[in-house]
């Protein structure tokens, strides 16, 4: 200490007596760390590096493919759905067709039965008419001759039941 | 350490003492406290860039997550300032950033010697960078090189003048370059000894000068690292110069 103090200036920074020395020891660092960076250390992180973004591109790469993958995969699903629906179109469509059908032959002969009824029970309703007119005739022709009897005229059947029938026909 | 003279003797710049390590006289090949502190320079960033990173695993530990960024760092550094066909001087700019920061970080360490904070290491430094670099422009351009220097784009008149001014800046570049990281390494350890040796001196006070020794620790943490930056980053600059004369 005391040497140094007598011999170099205040700052020991300035002291030349010690730039030798210091240049050397650090040239002789400079060299090591050098060849120990660029042939030991560098190579190693970047190959480590290198690894990584092999592995990151080709995981990426994996990726993408399974992304196409699934694409292509969920096409074909639409396009299988798109099928089944269509063909489940046409076969509510035959159904509805063939319903129909019936529904119309059906709904044909059900017109055609209630057709028949109805003309069957016309008849009937003539009939009963025909009839009630005869009934209406025939009482009309026996409360004539009643009322002839009791007037004391005589007439005969056949005369009284021809006028009867003129008048129902007129009145009718 | 030397603090045999008694009361406020406060030798803040002791530290800074090259001193044979196992006694007698400095002489050019002498083992010094430098031989040691630079041989830990090795070593810690060895451990940084070897040790830490030898898992070389596909998902990195801490360690190799560190050295990873470091050597990121410094790659994306030289290829954004000095450009891509900086590339191949990569490992060279990364030896000196090791060196400068390593030496700054464990000149941190308590009674540890910061070998940066010698003007005659930062210029042995800055002028071999500046005399690679100067010797890469010439080899890479021939005179073109000199191009640097004269600025075709000011009119013609001002040209002699600009090209002195330049060269002048030029050739100042390794002092500024030296000077700059053995000033900011030698001054905040001095004021740190400084501001430890009031401790005993303050008596009551004594934590005032422990309060200020550790605010300004955590500030020379900073600098170590801010000055290893800016040395690297003014060696890609002056790197760009010489690959591309032409501003």
């Amino acid at each position: 200490m005391a040497e140094t103090a007598a011999t170099g200036p205040g700052m020991p920074q300035l002291d030349i007596s010690t730039f030798p020395n210091q240049i050397f020891w650090l040239v002789v660092t400079m060299v090591v760390l050098y060849f120990v960076m660029s042939r030991v250390a560098l190579p190693r992180v970047a190959a480590v590096l290198a690894d990584r973004r092999g592995v990151i591109t080709s995981d990426i790469a994996t990726a993408e493919e399974f992304k196409h993958k699934a694409q292509v995969a969920e096409e074909a699903y639409h396009k299988a759905l798109a099928e089944a629906r269509a063909e489940a179109g046409r076969i509510i469509e035959a159904a509805k067709a063939e319903m129909q059908e019936e529904l119309d032959a059906q709904m044909a002969k059900a017109d055609a039965e209630i057709a028949a009824r109805t003309a069957e029970s016309e008849r009937r309703i003539q009939e009963i008419r025909d009839s009630a007119m005869d009934m209406v005739s025939d009482v009309s022709k026996d409360a004539t001759k009643d009322i002839l009897e009791l007037f004391g005229a005589k007439a005969d059947a056949r005369s009284v039941n021809a006028a009867v029938a003129a008048r129902l026909k007129g009145g009718a | 350490m030397a603090d045999n003279n008694g009361g406020l003797a406060i030798k803040p710049m002791d530290q800074f003492e090259v001193k044979a390590l196992f006694g007698g006289d400095v002489s050019w090949y002498t083992p010094t406290n430098v031989t040691l502190w630079m041989a830990l320079t090795v070593l810690a960033a060895s451990a940084l860039m070897i040790y830490g990173a030898r898992g070389r695993a596909l998902v990195p530990s801490r360690a190799q997550s560190a050295a990873e960024m470091t050597y990121g760092f410094i790659y994306k550094m030289v290829e954004d300032v000095a450009g891509k066909d900086a590339v191949r001087f990569f490992p060279h700019i990364f030896t000196l950033f090791m060196f400068v920061f390593f030496a700054n970080i464990l000149g941190l360490v308590p009674f540890a010697f910061t070998t940066t904070s010698h003007i005659a290491v930062t210029a042995v430094l800055a002028l071999t960078v500046f005399f690679s670099v100067t010797a890469l422009g010439f080899i890479l351009h021939g005179t073109k090189f000199l191009g640097l220097f004269w600025i075709s784009s000011a009119p013609l008149a001002l040209r002699p003048v600009l090209a002195l001014i330049e060269l002048i800046s030029y050739c100042v570049r390794p002092v500024s370059h030296s000077i700059r990281l053995a000033g900011a390494m030698m001054a905040g350890h001095a004021v740190a000894k400084v501001f430890a040796g009031f401790t005993a001196a303050m008596g009551a006070a004594f934590f005032l000068p422990i309060l200020a020794v550790t605010a300004l620790y955590a500030l020379e943490l900073l600098v170590a690292v801010i000055q290893a930056y800016v040395f690297t980053i003014l060696t890609c600059v002056y790197l760009k110069d010489a690959l591309h004369p032409s501003h």
